[in-house]
């Protein structure tokens, strides 16, 4: 295996886009993300694109060369990859370890997802079928509902509160509102993240990440080469896929997430490095109950205790652990397929000094969490600059 | 051991569903452990009911368990 850098990175804006297609969206991501890498379409050798569910939301199958021929991308291997929310996550993984084997040598990854042309109920039903349609879902759950489950029991067994997931969304917003990407650039208050529009007990409007459109790209190429593309690559120190049940009622415990013990135990040990070495963190916060149960997982705070660390601040932009500086999938956006590779881009925007408003002093070691469904997929990207 | 009875592992009631569930709001559901082992989401009819709380299944409806509060 042969060490691998970012070269290059391009996203759109998050939001709601009623005039944007899918495929402009991923274009428009795509191209920026070619010009930033200062690479041609020709000398890609392999496209991923990350998408959840673009055939249900938008009618449009076959869609990785559906992207890439309209990038100019011609003849090579054009692959779409779905896990859920993880789908960019995963194709990113699968595009490291193409160049990482000496297969590819400069791999383009996509992601992408075209939500807001539907119904918000209908959007709730595409999004359930990333879970087990044949149990869960036919008794009535939707995603919000098995992050309640779980924070319920979360609750229950270590005594987090309402507090706790509110500062969670507090956080969350005061990052976004200084990221002119974030779909949702607003500072809300305790006192409103706690009385939100109830979704799910105990889980409010506040508590869930957004119905959103975009796209996010990075390119990828062998650490030895990085140099002919950019005088600011970023390194892959490590990274691991790893998964497990899709039911949420398979897991013996549903206040951990195995596969992101698993992956992140593999991106430690690949990268030589510890949970406390990690100086800022992308963390999959479709709700807010994920990111405390992500701190405990990831090693950041012990079992139990991630509702506590984020309300002493430890995971606030100004904190010893700053957690989402983007806003997270809360504030910044949450367009399903393109999220993995958003994250991706926002620790590099850190790590190149590129963050503005939100740019945080500590940026040499930085971890990617993607989570897919309710944790049956999980991919954890360590990136360096050292 | 009864696979008709079991204990809430965990609940939630839903304020925001599907189309298919849109007329059932609020409703609850819960992961029960069933006496005589493993879990199942089901649907809880009458009282809500809490972690801890004892269950029995009232019935079926399309392959989906209905639990009641026990006494």
């Amino acid at each position: 295996m042969r060490p691998v850098a970012v070269i290059g990175i391009g996203k759109t804006p998050f939001g709601a886009f009623p005039g944007r297609d899918l495929r402009s969206l991923a274009v428009e991501a795509g191209e920026k993300c070619l010009r930033n890498g200062h690479a041609a379409p020709g000398q890609v050798d392999a496209f991923f694109l990350g998408n959840f569910a673009g055939p249900s939301f938008v009618g449009q199958s076959h869609l990785a060369p559906y992207v890439s021929t309209a990038l100019g991308i011609h003849g090579v291997p054009s692959t779409r990859v779905e896990a859920a929310c993880a789908s960019s996550g995963s194709a990113f993984f699968h595009a490291y370890t193409g160049v990482a084997s000496g297969v590819y040598d400069c791999v383009l990854v996509v992601g992408v997802e075209k939500m807001t042309s539907q119904p918000t109920p209908k959007v709730t039903e595409i999004l359930a079928g990333a879970g087990d349609c044949a149990g869960e879902i036919k008794a009535g759950s939707t995603f919000a509902s098995l992050f309640a489950m779980i924070a319920r029991r979360h609750m229950y067994q270590f005594g987090t509160t309402r507090e706790h997931l509110a500062a969670v969304a507090v956080k969350n917003h005061a990052n976004g509102a200084l990221n002119p990407d974030a779909q949702m650039r607003k500072v809300i208050t305790m006192e409103q993240a706690m009385n939100g529009k109830p979704i799910a007990d105990p889980l409010n409007l506040y508590d869930c990440s957004l119905i959103s459109d975009g796209a996010a790209a990075v390119l990828l190429a062998p650490a030895e080469r990085a140099g002919e593309f950019t005088d600011k690559p970023v390194r892959v120190l490590g990274i691991a896929q790893a998964s497990d049940f899709v039911a949420l009622d398979q897991k013996p415990d549903i206040t951990t997430f195995p596969a992101v013990r698993r992956a992140s135990g593999k991106a430690y040990a690949m990268a030589g490095v510890g949970p406390a070495d990690i100086q800022l963190g992308e963390l999959h916060d479709c709700f807010t109950i994920a990111e405390i149960i992500a701190i405990e997982d990831l090693g950041f705070a012990p079992r139990g205790e991630g509702g506590p660390f984020t309300l002493e601040g430890h995971t606030a932009r100004t904190g010893d652990k700053p957690i989402n500086t983007s806003g997270g999938l809360k504030s910044k956006g949450h367009p399903v397929g393109a999220t993995g590779v958003a994250q991706i881009c926002d620790l590099v925007l850190q790590m190149r000094c590129e963050a503005g408003e939100r740019q945080v002093p500590r940026h040499s070691l930085g971890l990617a969490q993607n989570l897919g469904g309710s944790g049956a997929t999980c991919v954890v990207t360590i990136l360096g600059t050292v | 051991m009864s696979d008709t009875t079991g204990t809430i592992y965990t609940e939630t009631v839903i304020y925001s569903a599907t189309e298919a569930f849109a007329a059932d709001v609020p409703y609850q559901t819960a992961i029960v452990t069933l006496d005589s082992g493993g879990r199942v989401t089901g649907r809880i009819l009458g009282e809500r009911v809490r972690i801890d709380d004892r269950v029995a299944r009232v019935e079926f409806r399309d392959g989906v368990p209905f639990f009641r509060k026990l006494a």
